[in-house]
């Protein structure tokens, strides 16, 4: 389909309407002339001989009469060894090669490739001549960092694929041939590492989708034991701003327990995204003892950049955590704002006048972020292993009002709803997860039953407290009043957690177990005490011991002292 | 191509649509009437039809005005000579100084690569204690002030630009009273900071359009002098009125508006400004500080929404104060470990015995006894609003640190204030009982 164009009839802002000729495909990239400038652009509506192009870039020059440059290619990808630790903008523009060619400003109609084509990757086949594969099958991998990066069958391959060839071990750039194939009819056809993806097209060359079951410890204590999430599960964090989202997602893809985050700034603030970017390879992964930065990747479309781009970008992460999974790795993937993502839909609903659903987004937005968050998953590979993609999602609601369209569609499609409350984040409480009103289905690593009893105290303590508002302390029976100071215990020694102490930050699953433990046995038991002055300074006491527990590394002297003090205090008042 | 139309086809609000060829997305055109000359922007292009937002207004267009495009888009003089300068949103001289016309820059231009940003590292000082102890200023953060109509932040503003050490200061007015256009002249000419001043103003008398104009002229113009290694403020005072201009002209043009009227690019449009706030890595830093008015003093209001999560915090002016509840600098962590031990201890222990005092007003006006502890509460919540909050304070950090020290001695026990022992012994006033008595 080479040499098909058309002409620019219109322009409206980021949107173009372009008379062709030839045949065009719905999502098929096309590039706007500019003069030298080649601006890349998507196809997003056809109305008989005139197609609505959303434009990555600014648009400012464009005239009636300019020519477009259809590709007959969907928005793609590139995949292969190389990702990891890049900082990609949401087209998979590598940013800071951007920087060296460009500058301090981002340059429209600029764009390199996202993978290095000069490096060389150690290639060990592991496919023999003759074997016969289908998609997302071995032929060999290569080092990759921490990982052994598979170079696979072209997931677009259809049918069986015959090798007919294999390169021997050695060093390959991704470019490179390195095994023919021939496929069911006969054709021989070059394979090379690097292969290209659409991204809004799913991957699902595996062999089965698995139901997600098995917890992937955060390590944030609040989520692990209450809120689970799962590897291959989906998450959102809808929060007014200020509420911590971001502080939330930023804990949880440096202690996560999973092999490869990857992280999608998506329309928000880029002084966030230069921190993670500026403070990552600094710091060591406790699990591997290297930078940080080697297990991460970074799609970066902050909020001043094209808002086109910025619908790609979601899709762009999605597809890499993906890729990554096919490797059978557990991937976490971090969206950060979705709703800026969903803004970004209705920009371009509006623009092509189409007729608007609730607050002005448009109908389909809800099918939209189901099937965005569908694409997460625990899969069984072809070769009996499994790898998973969980998506964890930011959502910034107008006026932090959960009612609004896009965090109701997302509640939908979600197995865990991480609320965060204005009331908490305001009382320091952090992190503001609302206990009372999140939820999650999927299983937490300590007993079922013992969560429960405690969000039972949680809910009558809560009860209490509100009603001590109207009758006064003196109006509470001393049952009743050990109950709300029991909630008020749990809360601030377990569901807080400081984000900024080196131990405090980061609770390890094991940990988590045995201290909720203690946390258990205290609730359930008790407490004998003469009145509620002596009750409060008990429970002022259990709090502060608490709280240095928590400080102190496990199985240190410290830890040891603290606790027998705890165990001293509990047996005293028992 | 010097081809003039002379036919337009229709006139509705601000736009006038004409038909044309060979004009590009964003083009400059002048248009000429009997109601004068003024320039316009292409915002459409469909077929021949051309749409053009006429700066000056559309009121007095004739349907035979001569229009004229330019070849080029909107861009505004750059030179040292502009400091000192003030002009109107569309950048002609507002003071009866010459017209500029050299060295021309793009307005709007593209962002900045996040890779060449750096994480901020500098605080300004403002000599205001709310701010300096509390919630402290960073280069290159954006930050705006909520706060209700009538309430003092136009000289809050003031008060910050003349005080913050930096290079340069530019303000961006939009939709100002023409009096506090006048204060903000005249204040700044008395301290003799007009001379590093240049100031983009659009009067609430102006044609709607140049106050669209104003927030892209002032950041382009301040990237231009952060790359030459300046330290740039940019003051934008009130981004409520720019919002509400955007709104005019989405309407007018028959946008889906999406909240309360507003276009649904709000965000995109807010973000594209403060975003240019930044610390270049190599070069200079631009710091954005803005007024957003708040309809109704309700923060859920599209406009003080949007910004909230964009910006990084806010400061909430209320009753002529800034309020320690809801305001916000989410970059402080960054700078104030570095200032003196006792900074972040002396920040929150203050906000939380704050908070107490909070507590018992209400308990009091309740009708509840009032305990010893309430007492010294009272006592304390009365000075610190006296002594810290009031904006009238005028000290550097250093001594509102001590101040808060002594307010803390003279109010409570050393137990009492909740601060880590270690710096209760290195910062607790020893004259403290003396001065109680």
């Amino acid at each position: 389909m080479a040499g098909n164009t058309g002409s620019i009839v219109g322009v409206n802002g980021n949107m173009i309407t372009v008379a062709f000729e030839g045949a065009v495909s719905q999502n098929e990239v096309g590039y706007a002339r500019l003069g030298e400038l080649r601006l890349m652009s998507e196809v997003v509506r056809i109305r008989g001989r005139h197609a609505d192009l959303q434009v990555f870039e600014d648009t400012a020059g464009l005239g009636i009469g300019d020519q477009v440059e259809f590709t007959g290619e969907l928005l793609s990808v590139e995949l292969g060894p190389g990702l990891l630790a890049q900082i990609f903008d949401g087209l998979q523009n590598p940013l800071p090669q951007l920087a060296e060619q460009c500058g301090f400003f981002l340059r429209r109609g600029t764009y390199l490739k996202a993978l290095p084509r000069d490096v060389r990757w150690a290639f060990t086949p592991t496919a023999k001549v003759g074997d016969k594969l289908t998609a997302s099958e071995s032929l060999g991998h290569v080092p990759e960092g921490i990982f052994e990066h598979r170079i696979m069958v072209p997931f677009g391959w259809r049918g069986t694929a015959t090798v007919v060839e294999i390169a021997p071990p050695g060093s390959y750039t991704v470019e490179q041939c390195i095994a023919k194939l021939k496929d069911e009819q006969g054709q021989v056809r070059d394979v090379a590492m690097l292969q290209r993806w659409p991204v809004k097209v799913p991957i699902e060359a595996y062999a089965e989708r698995l139901r997600p079951t098995e917890p992937l410890t955060t390590k944030v204590r609040i989520v692990d034991t209450f809120f689970p999430v799962a590897r291959g599960g989906t998450y959102c964090i809808p929060g007014p701003f200020g509420a911590g989202k971001t502080v939330l997602q930023q804990i949880t893809s440096r202690y996560a327990e999973v092999d490869v985050v990857v992280i999608a700034a998506c329309g928000e603030r880029a002084g966030e995204v230069v921190e993670t970017l500026r403070e990552f390879p600094e710091l060591t992964d406790p699990r591997t003892g290297k930078s940080l930065m080697t297990r991460t990747v970074i799609i970066c479309n902050t909020s001043s950049m094209p808002v086109a781009a910025r619908e790609a970008s979601v899709y762009t992460a999605v597809t890499l955590a993906s890729y990554y999974r096919q490797m059978a790795l557990n991937v976490l993937l971090l969206a950060d704002s979705t709703s800026r993502w969903a803004q970004a839909l209705r920009e371009t609903s509006g623009r092509l006048e189409e007729i608007p659903g609730e607050e002005a987004f448009p109908a389909y937005l809800e099918s939209v972020i189901a099937g965005f968050y569908e694409r997460g998953g625990v899969v069984r590979l072809k070769d009996g292993k499994t790898g998973s993609v969980t998506i964890g999602g930011s959502v910034s609601p107008a006026g932090g009002n959960f009612d609004e369209p896009v965090t109701q569609a997302t509640l939908k499609v979600v197995g865990a709803f991480h609320g965060l409350s204005r009331a908490r984040s305001d009382a320091r409480r952090f992190p503001a997860i609302d206990p009372l009103e999140s939820w999650s289905k999927y299983p937490s690593l300590v007993p079922t039953d013992m969560v429960e009893s405690a969000r039972r105290v949680l809910r009558d303590g809560n009860d209490v407290g509100q009603m001590m508002k109207v009758v006064g302390e003196e109006g509470t029976s001393l049952e009743d009043f050990i109950l709300y100071l029991k909630a008020e215990y749990l809360d601030s020694v377990y569901l807080q957690q400081d984000a900024f102490h080196d131990v405090d930050c980061a609770t390890p699953a094991e940990r988590q177990r045995y201290v909720f433990g203690f946390i258990d046995r205290l609730l359930q038991k008790p407490i004998g005490v003469k009145d509620k002055a002596a009750a409060r300074r008990l429970f002022h006491q259990l709090t502060q011991a608490t709280k240095d527990w928590n400080r102190a590394g496990m199985g240190s002297t410290e830890f040891r002292e603290l606790e027998e003090k705890l165990d001293k205090l509990v047996a005293e008042v028992s | 191509m010097q081809k003039v139309y002379h036919r337009v086809e229709s006139i509705a609000g601000n736009v006038i649509t004409i038909r044309a060829t060979g004009v590009t997305y964003r083009e400059l055109a002048e248009v000429e009437s009997r109601a004068g000359t003024s320039l316009a922007q292409v915002i459409r292009l469909n077929g021949d039809e051309v749409a053009l937002q006429v700066f000056a207004g559309a009121r007095g267009v004739a349907t035979d005005a001569q229009v004229r495009f330019l070849g080029h888009a909107m861009h505004v003089p750059f030179s040292d000579a502009l400091l000192g300068r003030i002009f109107t949103g569309g950048a002609n001289p507002r003071d009866k100084g010459p017209v500029l016309n050299e060295g021309l820059i793009d307005i709007g231009g593209p962002s900045v690569n996040p890779a060449k940003r750096i994480i901020p590292r500098r605080m300004v000082r403002t000599g205001i204690p709310m701010i300096d102890v509390f919630n402290t200023l960073v280069e290159s953060q954006k930050l705006p002030i909520f706060a209700r109509a009538g309430e003092p932040y136009n000289p809050l503003l003031a008060r910050i630009a003349l005080q913050a050490e930096v290079d340069i200061i530019i303000l961006g007015g939009m939709g100002l009273k023409h009096d506090d256009y006048l204060f903000f002249r005249d204040t700044l000419e008395e301290s003799g900071a007009l001379s590093r001043t240049v100031m983009f103003v659009h009067t609430a008398s102006d044609p709607v359009v140049e106050c669209l104009l104003v927030p892209d002229i002032s950041l382009a113009v301040a990237e231009q002098f952060a790359l030459q290694g300046k330290r740039v403020l940019v003051l934008l005072t009130d981004m409520t009125n720019f919002a509400d201009a955007m709104k005019e002209i989405a309407i007018t043009m028959e946008q889906i508006p999406s909240n309360r009227g507003y276009p649904g690019d709000l965000y995109s449009q807010l973000a594209a400004r403060y975003e240019k706030a930044v610390d270049f890595d190599t070069a200079g830093s631009i710091t954005i500080l803005a007024a957003t008015t708040m309809p109704g003093d309700d923060v859920t209001h599209p406009v003080p929404d949007n910004t909230g999560y964009i910006t990084e915090g806010q400061f909430y002016l209320s009753n002529g104060r800034i309020e320690p509840f809801g305001s916000l600098s989410r970059l402080k962590q960054l700078v104030n470990g570095k200032t003196r031990d006792d900074h972040r201890a002396i920040m929150s222990g203050m906000i939380q015995l704050y908070a107490q005092y909070k507590e018992t007003i209400e308990k009091q006006s309740m009708g509840f006894r009032m305990s010893e502890w309430d007492v010294k509460l009272l006592k304390y919540g009365e000075r610190f609003e006296r002594e810290m909050m009031d904006l009238s304070v005028n000290i550097p950090l250093e001594q509102a640190l001590d101040g808060g020290w002594r307010l803390l001695a003279d109010c409570f026990e050393p137990i009492e204030s909740g601060l880590p022992s270690k710096l209760i012994q290195r910062f607790w006033p020893k004259t403290a009982a003396v001065t109680a008595a």
